[in-house]
């Protein structure tokens, strides 16, 4: 391993017949990182996951996991990783124990060592209570905790998982979601969404995609700051009127404030900075120093298509 | 090689968790029950100058099953992990394409093998009540079963050939009918053909799948028989492993 990191991928392309799916992808990704691979569907993001799992090659350009070449090393390759593919394929007529173990041995474990592995993830992602069930017959939420053991069996350097929430309820979501980022301790993660809320929860830097490319790679809360760089603040106050416009007039902080009035005695209070400071903590000061009741504070928040948006217009305006 | 047996395990388990697998046991269950029942209606009360496994052999039922069985069998091999998409979480672990292919041939070749099980139980059948006449011994069941091995070899290979190149089991069973099919059609051609000289009619000879199991089945073991069997199975693998190998194509 020459350059330390555990993906680094480099002018990538992957042709699919006369369509583009990948145009020259370049990114790196450091040990132990969680990094979300987030975009519409037909980003890429799957193609990306493919290659660097070596199922399929890529047109041009070169991928390496662990400073292997995931083309002319990908034995070496495919023993470091543990991939989770989009809709987990399992077999139905297999009992949980049973596929875990078959894997287990299919990655090259020994006997005794992958039946402690198999107790190991079995406990890990709560699934001892259904080792004997058939595959087939368990819930969604539990198929995909059984994907998620299969990629974490032969404990990997690198897992790559490729949707790993989609199709779940709430309450699996976020299971499976904490689960993900247990792992960050031992493993290096990258994972695929197009929901962005799953990147901030569980993602330390993620790589927005679209149509083949990376617009933006950055932490989830940078990424925020940049659709917010003027760090609007939002906060609803109770106060006498008078007494809240004279303190924002007079508060040097901020350059623009804006009053609107909410619920009940509230007012709906939207605060500027200067140079994009945070006003967060001064305002919960303030409102505490002269006992104003405060029901909100935030700094605003954008959707994945907001920053979609943000991100392609940037793009297209510096190509211009 | 752990990897090879832990696959072969697999395949032969996915064999008996589907009805498809106890189907096909049944069903070649029943036409070799009903052709020893034939053979037994033929022989009974009657000398017969010819060894009982050629008696066994003649009445086309061994075609039958062979040809319905092979198809049933082989379908699922690929085609049933393309479709469901375990295929790629196959082909993602630290496994060689030719690991792959060489543990579903053996997988499928292992339950072929059973299929013919009750055979064996038959030919004691008939030892025990019959005597240990000249012209049944374990000789001849030893080249009958090198023969059912040897083309079974060609019908697996060319079954999960079919199969490699779809992801419908239907379709995969479909190529494979139509192949095999052809492949023991190519037999009677030769009959047609068999005063003319051509080159042609070498070829048709010696691609004669009907008559190298005539030989097995009478106890002569030919070269020939050998070779053109394993040919066609080291041609079918090759060719599956080619089709394998093809998504890491740039």
């Amino acid at each position: 391993m020459e350059n330390g990191f555990m993906i680094d991928v480099a002018n990538l392309v992957k042709d699919y017949a006369s369509y583009r799916a990948l145009h020259n992808l370049s990114f790196s990704v450091g040990r132990g990182e969680i990094v979300g691979l987030l975009g519409r569907n037909g980003a890429g993001k799957s193609s990306t996951m493919r290659i660097l799992s070596c199922f399929m090659p890529a047109t041009a350009g070169t991928a390496s996991v662990a400073g292997f070449d995931v083309f002319t090393e990908s034995y070496e390759v495919r023993r470091r990783i543990g991939y989770m593919p989009e809709n987990n394929p399992l077999p139905p007529e297999m009992r949980v124990r049973e596929y875990l173990k078959f894997r287990a041995r299919l990655k090259g474990m020994t006997r005794v060592h992958s039946r402690q592995r198999v107790d190991a993830v079995l406990e890990q992602c709560s699934l001892t209570e259904v080792s004997r069930k058939l595959i087939g017959h368990l819930s969604k939420g539990f198929r995909q905790r059984v994907g998620l053991a299969d990629a974490l069996v032969h404990d990997p350097e690198l897992i790559i998982l490729d949707e790993p929430t989609i199709g779940l309820d709430p309450n699996q979501i976020r299971s499976v979601r904490a689960l993900i980022k247990s792992l960050a301790q031992k493993h290096t993660v990258l994972l695929s969404t197009h929901i962005l809320p799953e990147v901030e929860m569980t993602c330390g830097r993620v790589l927005i995609m679209e149509q083949g490319r990376i617009l933006a790679d950055d932490t989830p809360e940078n990424l925020q700051n940049h659709m917010n760089p003027e760090g609007m603040v939002r906060a609803e106050i109770a106060a006498p009127l008078e007494a809240l416009q004279e303190w924002l007039a007079d508060w040097a902080s901020i350059s623009r404030y804006d009053i609107a009035p909410g619920q009940g005695e509230y007012f709906v209070c939207s605060l500027t900075p200067h140079e994009g400071a945070d006003l967060r903590e001064s305002v919960y000061g303030e409102c505490r120093d002269r006992h104003w009741n405060l029901r909100e504070l935030t700094r605003a928040r954008f959707s994945l298509e907001d920053i979609f948006v943000h991100v392609t217009r940037h793009n297209r305006e510096e190509e211009h | 090689m752990q990897a090879y047996l832990t696959l072969v395990r697999r395949e032969l388990g996915g064999f008996f968790t589907s009805f498809t697998g106890y189907t096909v046991l049944a069903v070649a269950l029943l036409l070799n029950g009903l052709s020893f029942v034939g053979m037994i209606g033929y022989v009974n009360g009657r000398p017969t100058p010819e060894p009982i496994t050629e008696l066994y052999y003649q009445n086309l039922f061994f075609w039958i099953i062979l040809l319905m069985a092979a198809p049933a069998i082989t379908m699922r091999s690929f085609a049933l992990e393309k479709d469901t998409g375990t295929f790629e979480t196959l082909m993602t672990t630290p496994v060689s394409d030719r690991q792959v292919v060489a543990a579903k041939f053996t997988g499928a070749l292992i339950f072929y093998v059973l299929l013919w099980l009750p055979l064996l139980a038959n030919a004691l059948v008939l030892r025990h009540f019959g005597g240990a006449s000249g012209a049944f011994d374990f000789g001849l069941l030893g080249s009958t079963a090198c023969g059912i091995l040897l083309i079974g070899g060609v019908y697996m290979s060319l079954g999960i050939f079919a199969s490699s190149l779809t992801r419908s089991q239907v379709t995969a069973s479909m190529i494979s009918f139509a192949l095999g099919v052809t492949l023991f059609m190519l037999s009677f051609a030769g009959a047609g053909l068999a005063t003319n000289e051509s080159w042609v009619s070498a070829v048709i000879e010696a691609v004669n799948l009907r008559r190298h199991m005539e030989g097995f089945a009478g106890g002569v073991i030919d070269t020939r028989a050998i070779v053109l069997p394993l040919s066609l199975t080291a041609l079918f693998l090759f060719l599956t492993l080619r089709v394998v190998e093809s998504r890491r194509w740039k």
